[in-house]
């Protein structure tokens, strides 16, 4: 009898046993809950009730502002340079790693290539932006050589400081990180499902179209949301280039929080933040809507 | 959404400055913070005891080319043998303000403010009010009754331009084809007073009125429409690069610029002559009570008051200093030249001036 209850205290305390196991499991996680919570989680939270706060408690007022036809088109201006220059940025990124891919893999190009696009997607901020203005700005050493030359660099008038330079200059740092997220998904391709293609007789379209293309689609579009997100949410580059107008959100959100004139408002600004993470979000999961599409007959 | 965020930013400022705090907390004499006036707690040799002790002061948004601040800290540090320590200052006056919410009870807490007019009218319940010794000596309308803020420096917005490529006689002469790419301001107009001003100027200039800016914004948009608008800050740096050739600002930041470009001229339009200028406040939270009311002291001293004479900008005293002689008379007499009679935007000007500017900006120079 005793021998019986001992045994079953001990039964029952097996899945207890487990569930420390597990906890000890999520003991592991701790540093990274942590970290998400506080810098992810958090400020999220902070910035969903500060627009929806006012001086007076409660209020709809902040993103009620978000439909002046200033704040639309600064949201349609970030919503055109990040697509446009993650695309762009997607695409030569995806081919300057395809041919890097295709090199030989302890070659010193590649080793050259990564090295160079480790520095250069991280290269942005004010030290990108005077890059730019040192180069091809009103007084840019290329735009005066040119001059020299009888060459005008801007026939009709200097466009670095306005989207279209800001487009070029994000593509500057897209295209390098492009490369880097881009590389590991290529170097898992196999030259042998390109043999096996042709010897059933497909050749380089079928190849692309049934093989490679859905196999790299789902790492594409991946880097493609980073690189979106990475254009999206940049504010140093914009700011040092053309921090007048409030031409897209991060420089409205800045005007939002710093104006000296009377115009401060940290609220609407928790609303303009709030707007971008719902665009995020939005982006995000049509992200995963398509990659479970295209991912459905990878292997697992 | 202030409250919460100001919550979150004292707890990553707690744990970078927990180490200093312990150090800065004992040594300043707490009897300081509610001291209006020097003459009531043992007169300036007991300000200059108690300063010197506390050994440091925090200041704020204050570029070293501007007004001629390089000097001024550098000049009241070696006197003083206080440490100034400064904090972001490319900030705006706006900046200034959240700083003091943000970081009060820490000893980085700014403990003195160099704002603009519409910053200053906003948040008097921030500040400690004092008066210095040359009280009287600012006129009446260019400070608070109770002390809380005082004028300090001004100047009149103009137009600085590298002489070496253009020629600039009126404001209308911006939209001809010579100025391509070249017009810029000091800031967004929504967000930086001296732009703001600026707008105002292009407004007088324009057959607007100071209760007016509407025409001004017209102005930038043909500006913008004709290719002639840069949408930069114009800065010190974009003056050297040649960025921004023609720059509206105001002189005494305008002619700073000389320095480093000899063919640099600052220009006041006679049809627009507009005035404006900056206030001095001492925080009600400064951990450096008596250091920052000797730094008042010292700056509406004639020494302060020369300081940014030098620097181009109008000292707040000057007319008096004029009266008594120690006015710097060379200094004075470089200032640009004005004719005619300027005009000052008032509290409500300046707030109907800046909503109308949030409305009808953005539209008008967003490319």
């Amino acid at each position: 009898m005793t021998a019986v209850a001992v045994s079953e205290t001990e039964y029952v305390r097996r899945p207890l046993g487990g569930r420390l196991r597990i906890s000890s499991a999520w003991l592991g996680a701790a540093p990274f809950l942590l970290y998400t919570g506080l810098f992810l989680f958090l400020p999220t939270v902070l910035v969903a009730v500060g627009a929806f706060s006012g001086p007076h408690g409660p209020t709809l007022a902040n993103l009620a502002q978000l439909s002046r036809p200033y704040v639309v088109s600064a949201f349609l201006n970030s919503l055109v340079l990040s697509a446009v220059s993650a695309s762009v940025g997607a695409v030569v990124g995806s081919v300057l790693a395809y041919a890097v891919a295709t090199g030989s893999p302890d070659g010193i190009l590649r080793r050259l290539v990564t090295a160079f696009c480790g520095v250069l997607s991280q290269f942005g901020g004010v030290t990108l932006a005077f890059a730019f203005i040192a180069t091809i700005g009103t007084e840019g050493f290329i735009v005066i050589w040119l001059q020299q030359h009888g060459i005008r660099f801007y026939p009709n008038g200097v466009w670095l400081f306005s989207l279209t330079g800001l487009t070029l200059i994000y593509t500057y740092f897209e295209i390098p990180l492009m490369v880097i997220v881009f590389m590991p998904a290529l170097d898992g391709i196999r030259p042998q499902w390109r043999e096996a293609t042709e010897t059933l007789g497909g050749g380089t379209w079928h190849y692309w179209r049934h093989v490679a293309g859905p196999l790299l689609m789902p790492a594409f579009l991946g880097a493609w949301l980073l690189l979106f997100a990475n254009a999206f949410s940049a504010y140093a580059t914009a700011a040092a280039l053309l921090d007048i107008g409030g031409v897209i959100v991060p420089l409205q959100i800045s005007r939002a929080l710093s104006s000296e004139v009377g115009l401060d408002q940290a609220n609407f600004a928790a609303a303009l933040a709030l707007g971008m993470v719902v665009i995020v979000a939005i982006i995000t999961l049509l992200y995963a809507r398509l990659q479970r599409r295209s991912a459905r007959w990878l292997p697992r | 959404m202030k409250g919460s965020a100001a919550r979150a930013t004292c707890l990553g400022l707690a744990l970078t400055v927990v180490g200093t705090l312990a150090a800065c907390g004992g040594s300043s004499d707490s009897s300081w913070s509610n001291v209006t006036s020097a003459a009531s707690n043992g007169g300036m040799s007991a300000l200059v005891t108690a300063a010197k002790a506390e050994g440091q002061l925090n200041v704020i948004a204050l570029p070293l080319n501007w007004a001629n601040y390089g000097a001024i800290i550098k000049d009241f540090s070696a006197k003083y043998g206080i440490k100034v320590n400064q904090a972001n200052p490319q900030g705006s006056s706006q900046d200034e303000v959240n700083a003091v919410n943000s970081e009060k009870g820490t000893s980085k807490a700014p403990d003195v403010l160099d704002i603009g007019m519409a910053v200053a009218w906003a948040n008097t319940s921030l500040f400690a009010p004092y008066e210095v010794s040359e009280w009287s000596s600012i006129p009446a309308n260019q400070k608070d009754a109770g002390g809380l803020w005082y004028q300090d420096y001004g100047g009149y917005m103009s137009i600085g331009y590298d002489s070496s490529k253009y020629t600039v006689t009126s404001v209308a002469d911006l939209l001809t084809p010579a100025f391509k790419s070249a017009v810029a301001l000091n800031g967004d107009p929504t967000e930086a007073n001296a732009a703001l001003n600026g707008v105002m100027l292009a407004s007088l200039a324009n057959g607007g009125s100071i209760s007016n800016i509407g025409p001004g914004v017209s102005f930038f948009k043909q500006l913008n429409a004709a290719g002639n608008f840069v949408p930069v800050t114009a800065t010190a740096a974009t003056i050297d690069n040649g960025t921004t050739p023609v720059v509206f600002d105001w002189d005494y930041l305008n002619s700073a610029s000389v320095v480093n470009l000899p063919s640099w001229k600052v220009f006041v339009p006679s049809n627009a002559i507009l005035g404006g200028y900056y206030a001095q406040a001492i925080t009600k939270t400064a951990p450096h009570p008596a250091a920052a009311r000797l730094w008042e002291e010292y700056l509406y001293s004639a020494t302060g008051q020369n300081l940014w004479l030098q620097g181009g900008a109008r000292p707040v005293e000057m007319t008096a200093m004029q009266a008594n002689g120690s006015l710097n008379q060379t200094y004075a007499a470089a200032l640009p030249a004005v004719s005619g009679s300027p005009v000052t935007l008032d509290q409500s000007q300046a707030s109907a001036a800046a909503s109308y500017l949030a409305s009808n900006w953005s539209a008008a120079v967003g490319s």
